[in-house]
């Protein structure tokens, strides 16, 4: 009853401004939100990648020898396809991360070939730990392995597939450098030279239980 | 002027002309197998099918360096990394099942014994190829091993 007593007085004309105002900061919203969600996508593509010549000169042009760059169906992973989440919420946290990556390129730290190939291991390794650590989520986006027909598969991944899943290996397990080029890795040929111990490249980790 | 000018032109002229008729006749002397003259593109390029994975083929002949049973497109041997050794390498058949480096391997030119494998042996596709389902080149004759039959 006190509203419609207060009705186009004082408090109505504040109620209207109120709407209006709480009407714009919807707008604004949308707009900003629209915006901000344009901008990130804008960084989500292979061409923003690698504006960056430490990604085109060294990265880029190894996965273009690959199956993921260019194959019999046309079906491509780009960079952010691995690289970066999906999901909101992991996408976000990532770019925030990528913070870091914009830092280095503006200190030049991987500005040639040979500073890349020097920080070659730390990178990829840096990259193998994320994988490792979310189960391969960028690779389930489109490989998934709970619908693997094993009956068309090749014998040796029939077989190792199975063996990796019942120990509870994750693709970047053993898909390892199938995008870009492998950091050196000892592998007793000849004289060492100078790469990361083999445990490295093939982690040897406990079994889970029953598993 | 004019006549440094005009030798130039020559010269021009009696190179080019020379390395015209060299490249035609290096055309006409040297032919592919499949009869084609070597600068020309290849009449049949590719399309041809590696076999699905299988088990190791049976050699043809003694010291037949074995054939690869499977595709290894994408499979690269960098100063980096061997991607054949991830597999074959003594450390690695057992759990990958694949079939190991034969101990011959281990030598060095000079037959001295290393303790792992020798670094004239880094390049497995040297020897090591898989097959295609190709036809033959040339009509031959040529019958396994007697005593690998």
């Amino acid at each position: 009853m006190s509203y419609d007593n207060n009705r186009g007085g004082l408090w109505g004309r504040l109620r209207g401004a109120g709407l209006g105002l709480v009407l714009l900061v919807f707008v604004a919203g949308i707009l900003f939100w629209g915006g901000f969600n344009t901008a990130m996508e804008w960084t989500n593509r292979e061409a923003f990648c690698i504006s960056c010549h430490e990604m085109e000169e060294n990265v880029y042009k190894e996965y273009r020898n690959t199956i993921h760059f260019s194959n019999r169906s046309g079906v491509r992973a780009t960079c952010p396809d691995c690289h970066v989440p999906k999901d909101w919420t992991h996408k976000i946290l990532r770019k925030i991360q990528a913070s870091n990556e914009l830092w280095h390129h503006f200190l030049g730290t991987v500005d040639t070939p040979e500073k890349f190939n020097a920080k070659r291991l730390q990178l990829a390794q840096n990259e193998w730990r994320r994988m490792k650590g979310t189960d391969s989520r960028e690779c389930r986006n489109c490989h998934n392995f709970e619908y693997f027909d094993y009956s068309i598969q090749g014998r040796r991944s029939t077989r190792m597939h199975q063996e990796g899943f019942s120990e509870g290996k994750t693709c970047i397990d053993c898909h390892k450098g199938i995008a870009h080029q492998l950091p050196a890795v000892d592998q007793d040929i000849g004289s060492e030279k100078g790469g990361a111990a083999p445990e490295v490249f093939h982690p040897t980790e406990a079994k889970p239980a029953g598993g | 002027m004019k006549n440094k000018t005009r030798n130039l032109v020559v010269a021009l002229l009696a190179t080019m002309s020379l390395g015209i008729s060299l490249g035609v006749q290096a055309a006409d002397s040297v032919q592919s197998l499949r009869g084609r003259d070597v600068s020309a593109p290849e009449l049949d390029t590719g399309g041809y099918v590696v076999p699905k994975d299988h088990a190791p083929t049976a050699r043809d002949y003694v010291q037949q360096p074995p054939l690869i049973p499977h595709k290894i497109d994408g499979y690269n041997i960098t100063t980096n990394f061997n991607k054949c050794m991830d597999c074959h390498s003594w450390t690695r058949y057992r759990e990958t099942g694949a079939t190991k480096v034969s101990l011959t391997h281990f030598k060095d030119r000079d037959g001295k014994e290393l303790s792992n494998i020798s670094p004239r042996r880094y390049f497995c596709n040297q020897c090591h190829v898989p097959q295609t389902d190709a036809p033959t080149l040339v009509d031959n004759t040529f019958k396994k091993a007697e005593g690998l039959r």
